[in-house]
């Protein structure tokens, strides 16, 4: 065949041309599309990580107090000509906020030093002549400290590690060396552990409620799995802020639920159901058990029945023939099924929002508070970037067990 | 092609902003307090001015505020903020500081006025411990009462925050209220509030918007809550609640009319918080809603029938306390984030 | 019909009736919830408690009554078609180009074309708040609508993708082969094909946006208020029953996609030759 091609001139050449012209055509066809994610979706994602490690404000504000601090040893209090610098700087951005930025982004280190630094920037522009070490000292003492100097060296550097170190319940100390913050102000470490407990506990509870069921529709007559696959579709495609809705009103102290366990006499009062970690759960299992169940039920029907009947007539028991012949045959539907409905679990906001208690919180919505309440979009950045990164460890396994474009619409 | 989609796009930004000079965007707190807002200020500012105020809606979050000035693509004008909000917009330098003369308003005549430079106070409003009279055997009669399992089992709604919550655990804990501020600026005296919140933390139900409180009495899953005296008034009189408020230790706190930096309506936002700071519109928001006025010379004019519901009733004023905005200004980061380990664990 | 196999030991039968029990048990908590809120939604009084005092009608007229609720019902519809309309044209254009064979990078390009789909919705709400201000687009329609397109698109190009997958390519050499232009080609041999795939592919992004809510909290107005953000700020503010006749209609509306998408489906296997 290659030979024939060979001696016929010219035909390799339209061959070529033909696959460039189809990749062109590919990718005329591919480019709008490419482009609006990336300008749309893409640069924005990118911008919010940017904003984890990058954060100018000390530094476009004090610069030559930085340049100053550069020789510093951090071990004693720095120079006169350091507080010179300091005081040039805060005169050169009176009338601005810099100053209110910076005392912003100090308190972050030290807390109750935002109106002190705001102050000081005030009072700096009545300063005409030295020592402004002595006056500075004399305005507050914080100046006389050689913590707030160390941080305002390590908080001088554009690319800081702070909002991801804090993200992580670390700091640097005074010696810029990393440390663990204080016990009462670890908050992050325990929200990312409590979501990933959470996502894995939702996870493991889909999966033992949607095996055995996927079980009993990939067995039964294909009527019947077809009528009983509505039950499953239905909450599929019901919204899930509307779902949410749903146990929101049901867990309610005087809602169906607790009707339900009054009218049977199980307890006297009501039970506590919603903003808990119970309601919480629940509605997490009730949202992702299709995405659990389907996958497995998309893999038990592709299981010729031969292989079962094939262990048992050669003397395997149920049990063993099931554990030995078809569990692993369901392991890829397992795994597909859990790790998505693992992942998707790592991202919920909504429903421990409004179904959970105060110690519900999934990182989600930590990230939502530090935007929202805190004002704070170091933070918020540097949570998402955890976040995202491990979704995206996990999609890269997903991706290599089951390939992304497979993903089930249902 | 990228070419043409940023202009697209710049295209779009042009059009998707109000072009007419004579709209003014105005950002309020929503619910009830929103209808007092639209009937006392916009509905007449836009009948006497002619010009057209957009309402806007928010729950304090200044980060929209912030995205807005850092990117050049100021939509709002006028954002009605808490003290707290309003110290920090203002030393960022996203809120203006407020130009008296253009205003045409005295400053002397507000309440806190001197507080910030880049306010118009609105309102005086006060956070108090709020019952169901129909549920509660004896009405409490002090703030320590939400700490009384014993008089009032059951669960109690806070505020999920450490915003005046603190301040009242050490009340109820023996703290003097001129000495709340100075016990709460040592470690000690936090972790005395906080050791006295743990005695009722697991029979507290957090809230989180301003409705809510009225909701959880009314549905009975709280026995006292927190709340915004302004709210349970409304509960009371216009939804005919049993609703009742305690006005021990209640905790003031000033919020007004802000100045968004880069507004493009900068002269109509400054003629709707002079109409808005007008000692008669003040006095004609009472008859909406029961916060006090923040232009003193509306306090005369008050509707008759709703003073007793003031917060700023010298009868109601004998043990409460004003929120220390600088205090919390400095704090609040490291309180918060230690109020929210507390809350979790 | 439905009876344990023949050859089964009692342990098997046990397991087989216990089975089907467990699976009862398990549809009935996946449809119970959706269900029980249909007839609150009927409740004369302003409780979520049964037994119910009496029916009435009074929380649909609240709904449609009510500027807020309506308003937010229009400019959700609004959204989700503008959305629809825009992401299955740029999603199926992509699709097919993807399907061309040996295209260089392809799993590169399809990772970032799906892309919106995987990271946690939360960053992208924060990502679009942060950034869009630079072009004015916070709070207006354009902006709702640009980042809900962008999460739209991946299920088109994936919808589409899957009936393109044993797509007899000679249909279209041969269409050419006779002379066809490429437009020609496309309208009247390609689409017909695809097409339960693309319409399939519309519903997910008429979904998609009809139903996003954490985007819209970050970016809408309160003039730009979608159904899902008022749904939210209703449930966190003022608790009342008409929540419950929103998400009927919610409900109602999802099953009529439910029922298009399935009965796509079907026809789009018949047409391809799978059973």
């Amino acid at each position: 065949m290659t030979e024939t091609v060979a001696t016929a001139p010219g035909l390799p050449w339209q061959f070529a041309a033909a696959e460039r012209r189809g990749h062109l055509r590919a990718a005329v066809l591919i480019l709008p599309l490419l482009l609006f994610v990336v300008v749309t979706f893409a640069a924005p994602v990118i911008y919010l990580l940017s904003r984890a490690i990058y954060d100018p404000s000390v530094a476009q504000t004090l610069p030559t107090t930085l340049q100053a601090l550069q020789n510093w040893d951090g071990k004693d209090l720095p120079d006169e000509a350091t507080y010179a610098a300091l005081v040039a700087d805060f005169k050169k951005v009176a009338e601005t906020n810099s100053a209110a930025l910076v005392g912003k982004r100090l308190n972050y280190e030290i807390s109750g030093v935002r109106s002190k630094v705001i102050a000081a920037a005030n009072k700096a522009t009545e300063m005409t002549a030295p020592p402004y070490k002595d006056q500075l000292i004399a305005l507050d003492k914080m100046w006389g400290d050689r913590l707030i100097w160390a941080k305002i060296k390590q908080a001088g550097r554009s690319y800081t590690d702070f909002y991801l170190l804090r993200s992580l319940d670390l700091e640097r100390n005074v010696d810029n060396n990393i440390v663990p913050v204080a016990k009462s102000q670890a908050v992050y470490i325990n929200v990312l552990l409590r979501t990933f407990y959470i996502s894995a506990l939702v996870t493991l509870i889909t999966l033992a409620l949607a095996y055995p069921v996927a079980f009993m529709l990939a067995h039964a007559p294909e009527r019947l799995a077809n009528l009983l696959l509505i039950f499953i579709l239905v909450p599929f495609w019901t919204s899930l802020l509307v779902r949410t809705t749903a146990w929101f009103v049901l867990l309610q102290d005087n809602g169906p639920v607790n009707n339900l366990i009054q009218f049977l006499h199980l307890s006297d009062g009501p039970f506590k159901l919603i903003f808990s970690r119970f309601g919480t759960v629940t509605a997490m299992v009730h949202i992702q058990l299709p995405f659990t169940l389907l996958p497995i039920y998309g893999v038990m029907k592709g299981i010729s029945p031969s292989y079962m009947r094939a262990a048992r007539s050669l003397g395997g028991g149920p049990l063993y023939s099931f554990f030995r012949v078809y569990l692993p045959l369901t392991l890829p539907g397992i795994g597909a099924g859990c790790l998505l409905t693992f992942i998707l679990c790592l991202g919920y906001y909504i429903t421990p929002a409004l179904v959970g208690g105060a110690s519900d919180q999934m990182v989600s919505g930590v990230i939502a508070s530090a935007m929202n309440q805190e004002n704070n979009w170091g933070k918020a950045s540097a949570l998402s970037l955890i976040l995202l990164f491990a979704t995206f460890v996990l999609f890269f396994i997903y991706n290599r067990i089951v390939g992304i474009d497979k993903v089930k619409l249902g | 092609m990228k070419l043409r989609l940023f202009s697209a796009a710049c295209l779009l930004a042009v059009l998707s902003v109000p072009s007419l000079a004579d709209d003014v965007t105005v950002v309020s707190w929503g619910g009830a307090y929103q209808d007092s807002v639209r009937k006392a200020f916009f509905e007449p500012f836009m009948k006497e001015a002619g010009d057209k105020v957009v309402e806007e809606e928010f729950n304090g979050e200044i980060a929209k505020v912030r995205a807005m000035v850092e990117s050049g693509n100021v939509t709002w004008d006028v954002v009605e903020n808490d003290s707290m909000t309003t110290l920090a917009a203002c030393a960022e330098g996203i809120v203006e500081k407020i130009d008296w003369d253009k205003l045409g308003l005295k400053r002397d005549d507000f309440i806190s006025a001197d507080a910030s430079e880049c306010v118009v106070p609105s309102i005086l409003y006060s956070t108090v411990l709020a019952y169901d009279t129909s549920k509660v055997k004896e009405a409490p009669t002090s703030i320590a009462a939400f700490y009384d399992l014993e008089k009032y089992p059951g669960k109690r709604g806070l505020q999920k925050s450490p915003f005046i919550n603190l301040e009242w655990a050490l009340i109820a804990d023996g703290v003097d209220v001129k000495d709340v501020y100075n016990v709460l600026s040592t470690p000690e005296g936090v972790d005395r509030a906080f050791a006295k919140l743990d005695t009722i933390k697991k029979d507290v139900v957090w809230w989180e918007a301003g409705a809510q409180p009225p909701q959880l009495l009314a549905d009975g899953q709280v026995v006292l809550t927190s709340a915004w005296n302004g709210r349970i008034y409304k509960a009371v009189h216009e939804d005919k609640k049993p609703f009742a408020v305690l006005w021990d230790h209640q905790a003031l706190d000033w919020q007004g009319w802000n100045v968004v930096k880069g507004s493009k309506h900068r002269d109509t936002a400054y003629k709707f918080i002079a109409f808005a700071g007008r000692a008669d519109r003040q006095a004609d928001q009472t008859n909406y809603i029961s916060y006090g006025p923040g232009n003193k010379n509306a306090i005369a004019n008050t509707n008759p029938k709703i003073t007793p519901d003031l917060p700023t009733n010298p009868d109601n004023m004998k043990t409460g306390f004003i929120v220390n905005a600088k205090f919390w200004g400095d704090n609040l980061d490291a309180l918060r984030e230690r109020f929210n380990v507390w809350v979790a664990q | 019909m439905l009876k344990p196999a023949p050859y089964a030991m009692p342990i098997e039968k046990a397991l087989f009736y216990g089975g089907w029990i467990f699976t009862a048990l398990v549809l009935l908590f996946l449809i119970a919830p959706i269900l029980a809120i249909v007839p609150l939604s009927f409740n004369a009084e302003p409780y979520f408690t049964y037994p119910m005092p009496g029916l009435s009608l009074r929380w649909y007229e609240d709904f449609f009554g009510n500027e807020r609720w309506t308003g937010a019902l229009f400019l959700s519809i609004k959204l989700a078609i503008t959305v629809t309309i825009v992401s299955t044209a740029l999603g199926t254009m992509a699709a097919l180009g993807l399907s061309r064979a040996h295209l260089p990078a392809r799993s590169v390009i399809l990772g970032i074309l799906l892309l919106p789909m995987i990271v946690p919705v939360i960053v992208v709400a924060v990502a679009v708040f942060m950034s869009f201000g630079y072009f004015g687009l916070i709070g207006t329609f354009t902006g709702l609508a640009l980042a809900h397109t962008a999460l739209a698109t991946p299920f088109v190009v994936i919808a589409v993708t899957s009936t393109l997958t044993n797509f007899d390519w000679s249909l279209q050499r041969a269409a050419q082969g006779l002379g066809a232009a490429p437009v020609t080609v496309f309208r009247r041999v390609i689409l017909p094909l695809i097409l339960p795939g693309v319409i399939s592919g519309a519903l997910f992004a008429f979904v998609t946006s009809f139903d996003e809510v954490v985007v819209a909290l970050f970016l809408s107005s309160a003039e730009q208020r979608t159904l899902p953000k008022q749904m939210f700020s209703g449930i966190r503010e003022m608790i009342s029953p008409t929540i419950t006749a929103a998400a009927t209609v919610q409900v109602i509306l999802s099953i009529c996609l439910l029922i298009g998408v399935e009965l796509l489906r079907r026809r789009s296997e018949r047409l391809r030759g799978i059973t």
